[in-house]
Parts: structure tokens; C-alpha cells; sequence
């Protein structure tokens, strides 16, 4: 068992957390473009180049397509590979995120959670991130600073973990969590380091006297099975994630959940919700206990692999359950978030009531009021007087 | 540079046996720029298109030597990443410090003149130690014969076609080589895959060249150009002959143009061979045809004035 090890306390950013763990992790190559809210990981990253406190190849490409293009001759070639993003840039490196889970390579990416346009809007929302759902990326959603510290702390060992092999893309809310100050505690780089280890590739294509062919060219004879050995090796990563999560748990003293489950134990109505919100959710679950209310929030840190089991153990027994969804679903019914809830109590032969709700898109204030509101929207649901249909949460 | 002999006694980094058509220009065009590295370690990498399709088809791969595709538009982009991991993890002692390798990426014309062109402009700006090969068809072969922007002038495609109101491609050739040389990178050439001791020598520059490198090679497709597969060769070398395709050079912004035997001949000497010009040579087209003689001059006139402009200092 891992001792306690020791860690400072800092005032930070959730961006100068994660270059924070990039800057432990010394990695062989970072390909950089500059995105808001991502930017401040990348310029925070380049002084640790330029103050010699890495031994990293900086690429400083001209745009995300190519930003994940060279990330992934970069990891193929057997390197520590890292990058970050946001929005726009993450859907501009679209075609190339199927590519890195597709030949396996264990990129680690940071996603400041940021509207998609049109409009253009620079503010948090989960439609960037959400876009790239199905690429075959481990996707980790942080709550705060401190977090989005821990989770890269997890995916980079995940990642390169010889029986995941996969990407990780680790985000952190726009302008939230990515550019509010906050308390955060930082492991110290010794014990970081150890924790880290070095990545060990499998097949690097560097390693020329065992010439290897990537990205080669399947047909319809091959194609299909080996897109069910990536569902998997994704499904797979889900004792690696937990086993690693402790670890990292045990070393820093902060607990690791798939599922943080606050007050769900005996809780009537829960709101489930990713990232930031939820501490506003937790903040009016509290206020109704004191008035009597079982009140209960369901975070989801791990988001792919979906954590149905620990999912469903949290909303067991609720009378009604909300979920808070941050990205769209144009032409649908439930978002994301909403889609996977309900097919977790499907599954598991819960009849829970379930209302989906959007909000905060594009940066929408998020309320105390309008958490208020869905509490007591969850006891209307419990009574039937009102339907599941998808909400737009506090829509002028 | 060797001869003939020594060439044929390197190791081969393309098996025979993939699946481009028979006479397809860019295996030749493969074959000989690896020659250039010598007995080098080289990586390799492909945009997709035919060269991609037809030498990794899983589980099968044509390449003796380290080989990675990702995508169309990325060759470069690709490269310049295991380059850098070379550089970070020599850095990091995790490749010994005296262990030398060659990186070399490709592209066809479409996933160069065109959907790749700004990674390759990234890529040779941020100084990569690479070399960037365009195997130049003139088309987007791979999906079926259509019209880039490396395409010639008149040229038949299946996206510039030939009908009652428009004789095959409107547009001028875009010229790349000059693009690259504007990028003022240690190296530049154009080369053709019938003049093979050029092609080998530039390839031979190009590999020895700290930092980027480029060259785009004339690669005929028989199957695009509608001519038989044994004149890839012949109708490349006229491809240079008629001035439409000049051998040079940009080596340290030296400007050098490899002479051609004999007389500059008419531009209809590359054409008329070719099914994708045959309209051309229907009444009514005169013009055109003059027309196309006179942006080949005007082109060769160009090139050679840069190459005395920029002629080495005596
Ligand atoms: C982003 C993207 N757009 C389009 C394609 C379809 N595509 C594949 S190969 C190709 C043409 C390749 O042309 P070129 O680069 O000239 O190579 P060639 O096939 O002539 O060898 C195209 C259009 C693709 N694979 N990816
Ligand atoms: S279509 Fe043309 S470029 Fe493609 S393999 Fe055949 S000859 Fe080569
Ligand atoms: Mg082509």
C-alpha cells in the first residue's frame, strides 16, 4: 500500500493544474495551438520548456488537424505524447481522433470544455467534447482544479497502461475550472514522477529492426473485428482506471470514484450532472436536506467507459431522478447524459422516473434557483404530475 | 553518387507484389528517392491515396521498412511527429545518441498540392528534419481520375470534363516547387521519375540535408492518363523534353536546372500520346492547344530565368 506522500498547497487554475502534471510527466513530445480557455496550458507549458524544466520536443503546429496528426506519428513513433484544446480546434481534429483510438496510441489530450458555433461563444459547455464521444477516447470530466490535476494524473498511467493503450482525453470546464483561481494541493515531483513512471512502447515505429506497418488499410474482412477489439479494449480499461485511480488515491489522500455519489445513499431525488455543476447541485441538495428533502447528486467523473454499475447502485432507490445535460441533441429527445441514464436503469430493470434537462449552453448562468427548480420538478415527477420531456433549464 | 550497379545492390524497401496497377509511376518513384538514402535507416510514412491503398492492405504490408499512414492530409503533419519523438527521446536518452535515422513522407498530388498543403507549409516551416516526397499524377487517382490543382491546363478528369461547352480542365497548373522554394527551406527540387540518376542524386541531397527537404516527382498513372502501361517512363521523360515539367533545384537558394540533350520539343510531343488530352487534337481546339504551348514557355522561360538569377556565384 502506498503511504500519504507528501503534497504543497497552492492557489491555481484548473490550466495550471493540468500544465502542472504535464510539466511532472515530462513528456518526449506536446504539440501546441493556442484555443481559448485551453491556451493558458500550452503558454504555461512552453516557460517549463523554455526554463529547461522538461526534456520535451515542442511542436508548435499550425492548426488542431495537424496538432493531432503529428500527435499520433509522435505516440506511434514511441513517445510521451500530450496535447490540449478546446471547441473549434477539438472539432477541427475531429478526423484524427478515431485514427489515435483506432491504432491504439496512448495520446493524452486536455479539452477545456467550450460551446461549438454557430454562434461562436468562448464559454463552457459540453458540446465540443460530447462531438467526440464515440472516437474511442477515454473521457474523464473534471469538477474542479484539483481534479482536473487528478484526472490527468490517471490518464496519463491509464493511457499508457499495456493493457489500455488508448487515448485519454481529460477535460476541464471552460473559464470555470480552467481559469478560476482555486485552493489545490500538488504532489510533490518526486513522488508524481514515481507514480507516472516512463512510458514503455509496444510497437515502436522508431524501433527500426522491427519495421512495423501503421494505419494500414482494412477491408470489409477485417474492418468490423477490429472495431470490436477497440469497444473492448475500451470497455476493458475499467479495472486499469479503477486500480490506478486508487493508487493515485492513496498517494494523495483524494478519494477516486467513477461515480461520486453525494447523498445518494438514501436520497428520494437526484440530480446526475458532469463537471462544475456540480457543485451548485450539491450547494441546493444541502439547503433541502436541511428542510427535510432527501436530496442527492450523481456526478460522473468517468465518462467513456460509462460507469453504469456504479451508476445505478447510486440512484437505486430514488423516487425520481434529473439529468442535467450540456450539450444537444437537436431533433431527440434526451442529450448524452440523458441517453446513457436511461439506459443504465433500463438495463438494470429500474423504473425510476428520468427528465432531462439543458442548460448552461454557451456559458448560461447556472443557478442555484434553477437547481431548486428541477428538486422540485423531481417531486412532481415522483407524483406523475408532470412527464420526463427534455427542459430547457431557465430559457428566456 | 553510385552507379547503376551499386544501386541495384541496396536493400529494396518496396516489395513487389502490392496492388498498384502495373506501371504505375509511383512504386518507380518510391523506389528510387529510397535509393537515394542509401543503406540508411529510413521511416517512412503515405498520405492516402493509391500508393497508401495498394502497399498496406491488413495484414499484408509492401514495406521492408517502418511505415505509418494516417490520414489524407497529414503526411507531413504526421512526419513532423515521429521526428519530434526522435528528437525528444534521444533527448531523454531513450534512443541512443548515435543512432541515426532518415525520415521520409509521401504524398500524391491531391494529398500535397491540395488537402495537405498546409501541413506540408508547417511542417517545412517549423524545420523538421524530413523529406517531403510528391509522387505527381496530376489527378486524384486513388478515387478515380479527378481534377486537383496539379492537374495541366485542358486536361481531361472526371470533375474537368469534356463536353459541348468546356474542353476538359479551365485552370492553370498550380506550381508547387516555387511555392516550397518560398518557403526558403535548405532544399527544393523537382524531378522526374524518367531521368533516374536526377531523381536518385536530389533524393541523395535531400536525405544528407540537415533540416526540411522537398521534391516533387513527375509519376505518371497510366490508368488516369490513358496511355499503355509500359509508357510511364517514355511519357514522363517527354514530360521533361517538351519543357512541360523542367528538372531543378533550390539547394541552399541556389537555383540550378538539370540540362536536358537536344532541342526543346513542342509541347504536343507529351500530349498527343495521351487519352486525357485527346480532345485537344479535335477541330476547333487550335487555340487551346497554342495556348498550352505558350504557358509551357512562358514556364520554362520562368524557371530558367530563376535559375540564372540565382545561379550559384562564380
Ligand atoms: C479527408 C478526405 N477527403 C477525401 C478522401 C478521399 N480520397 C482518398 S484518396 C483521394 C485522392 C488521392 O489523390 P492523390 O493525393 O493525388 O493520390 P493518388 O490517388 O493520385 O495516388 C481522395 C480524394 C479522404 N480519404 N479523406
Ligand atoms: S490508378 Fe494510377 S496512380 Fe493509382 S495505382 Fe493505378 S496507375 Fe498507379
Ligand atoms: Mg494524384
Amino acid at each position: 500500500m502506498a503511504e500519504r506522500a507528501e503534497q504543497k498547497i497552492v492557489s491555481a487554475t484548473g490550466n495550471m493544474m493540468v500544465t502542472e502534471a504535464f510539466r511532472q510527466a515530462d513528456p518526449d513530445v506536446v504539440c501546441a495551438y493556442p484555443i481559448t480557455p485551453q491556451t493558458t496550458i500550452v503558454e504555461g507549458f512552453a516557460k517549463c520548456v523554455a526554463n529547461g524544466q522538461v526534456h520535451t520536443e515542442f511542436v508548435t503546429v499550425e492548426s488542431e488537424h495537424s496538432s493531432m496528426s503529428a500527435c499520433i506519428g509522435s505516440a506511434q513513433a514511441g513517445a510521451r505524447t500530450f496535447t490540449a484544446t478546446s471547441s473549434q480546434g477539438l472539432a477541427y481534429m475531429y478526423e484524427e481522433l478515431p485514427i489515435a483510438a483506432g491504432m491504439r496510441l496512448p495520446i493524452v489530450m486536455a479539452n477545456a470544455n467550450r460551446a461549438i458555433s454557430a454562434p461562436i461563444n468562448i464559454h463552457c459547455d459540453h458540446s465540443d467534447v460530447m462531438g467526440a464521444r464515440d472516437t474511442g477516447w477515454l473521457l474523464f470530466f473534471a469538477e474542479d482544479a484539483q481534479e482536473a490535476y487528478d484526472n490527468t494524473m490517471i490518464a496519463i498511467r491509464t493511457a499508457e497502461d499495456k493493457d489500455v493503450q488508448l487515448p485519454v482525453m481529460t477535460t476541464l470546464d471552460g473559464f470555470i475550472t480552467t481559469h478560476a483561481m482555486e485552493r489545490a494541493e500538488l504532489m510533490n515531483d518526486e513522488a508524481a514522477k514515481e507514480f507516472l513512471g516512463e512510458r514503455t512502447p509496444l510497437f515502436p515505429l522508431l524501433d527500426t529492426e522491427n519495421p512495423i506497418a501503421a494505419g494500414m488499410f482494412a477491408d470489409q474482412d477485417s474492418y468490423f473485428e477490429l472495431h470490436k477489439a477497440l469497444r473492448d479494449a475500451v470497455t476493458a480499461s475499467k479495472p486499469v482506471i479503477k486500480r490506478i485511480g486508487d493508487e493515485w488515491a492513496e498517494l494523495s489522500g483524494r478519494p477516486f470514484d467513477f461515480v461520486d455519489a453525494w447523498g445518494c445513499d438514501d436520497a428520494d431525488y437526484i440530480i446526475v450532472v458532469l463537471g462544475s455543476a456540480a457543485g451548485n447541485a450539491r450547494h441546493q441538495a444541502r439547503l433541502l436536506r436541511e428542510k427535510g428533502v432527501k436530496a442527492g447528486v450523481a456526478r460522473i467523473r468517468v465518462f467513456r467507459p460509462f460507469p453504469y454499475e456504479e451508476l445505478v447502485a447510486a440512484l437505486h432507490g430514488a423516487k425520481a431522478v434529473a439529468v442535467l445535460d450540456r450539450s444537444e441533441n437537436f431533433g431527440g429527445e434526451y442529450g448524452p447524459v440523458g441517453l446513457e441514464v436511461a439506459t443504465a436503469l433500463y438495463n438494470a430493470k429500474e423504473t425510476i422516473p428520468l427528465k432531462n434537462y439543458m442548460f448552461g449552453l454557451g456559458g448560461h448562468d447556472v443557478t442555484l434557483e434553477q437547481m431548486e427548480q428541477v428538486y422540485e420538478d423531481l417531486e412532481k415527477l415522483a407524483a406523475g404530475t408532470i412527464d420526463g420531456s427534455i427542459e430547457y433549464l431557465g430559457n428566456r | 553518387m553510385a552507379n547503376l550497379k551499386e544501386l541495384s545492390a541496396l536493400p529494396e524497401r518496396l516489395a513487389g507484389g502490392h496492388r498498384l496497377c502495373g506501371g504505375c509511376g509511383a512504386s518507380i518513384c518510391v523506389r528510387q528517392v529510397l535509393m537515394g538514402a542509401g543503406d540508411a535507416d529510413v521511416v517512412c510514412s503515405s498520405a492516402t491515396g493509391c500508393l497508401e491503398v495498394s502497399t498496406t492492405v491488413y495484414p499484408y504490408s509492401s514495406w521492408k521498412t517502418p511505415f505509418i499512414h494516417n490520414a489524407f492530409a497529414n503526411s507531413a503533419a504526421t512526419m513532423s511527429g515521429v521526428e519530434a519523438a526522435y528528437n525528444g527521446l534521444k533527448r531523454a536518452g531513450k534512443i541512443p545518441a548515435d543512432k541515426e535515422i532518415k525520415f521520409c513522407a509521401f504524398g500524391g498530388d491531391g494529398g500535397t498540392y491540395d488537402i495537405g498543403l498546409q501541413s506540408l507549409s508547417g511542417a517545412m516551416e517549423r524545420g523538421h528534419n524530413m523529406v517531403y516526397v510528391c509522387y505527381d499524377n496530376g489527378a486524384y487517382m486513388n478515387t478515380g481520375i479527378q481534377r486537383s490543382s496539379a492537374t495541366p491546363h485542358g486536361a481531361w478528369a472526371t470533375t474537368s470534363e469534356v463536353g459541348s461547352v468546356q474542353q476538359g480542365k479551365q485552370q492553370r497548373r498550380k506550381d508547387l516547387t516555387s511555392i516550397m522554394a518560398a518557403h526558403h527551406i535548405p532544399y527544393v527540387a523537382q524531378a522526374s521519375i524518367s531521368n533516374w540518376r536526377d531523381l536518385v542524386n536530389k533524393a541523395e541531397k535531400a536525405f544528407n540535408t540537415d533540416g526540411p527537404a522537398f521534391i516533387d516527382v513527375m509519376a505518371p498513372c497510366p490508368r488516369g492518363w490513358r496511355i499503355k502501361s509500359d509508357e510511364t517512363v517514355e511519357i514522363a521523360r517527354l514530360a521533361v523534353e517538351t519543357g512541360f515539367w523542367p528538372l531543378f533545384e533550390i539547394d541552399h537558394g541556389v537555383w540550378k536546372m538539370t540540362p536536358v540533350r537536344g532541342e526543346r520539343k513542342p509541347l504536343t510531343e507529351f500530349l498527343k500520346p495521351q487519352g486525357r488530352f485527346k480532345h485537344l487534337f479535335k477541330p476547333g481546339n487550335e487555340q487551346l492547344l497554342e495556348q498550352l504551348q505558350q504557358e509551357c514557355d512562358e514556364y520554362y522561360a520562368y524557371v530558367e530565368r530563376m535559375c540564372s538569377l540565382y545561379a550559384e556565384e562564380k
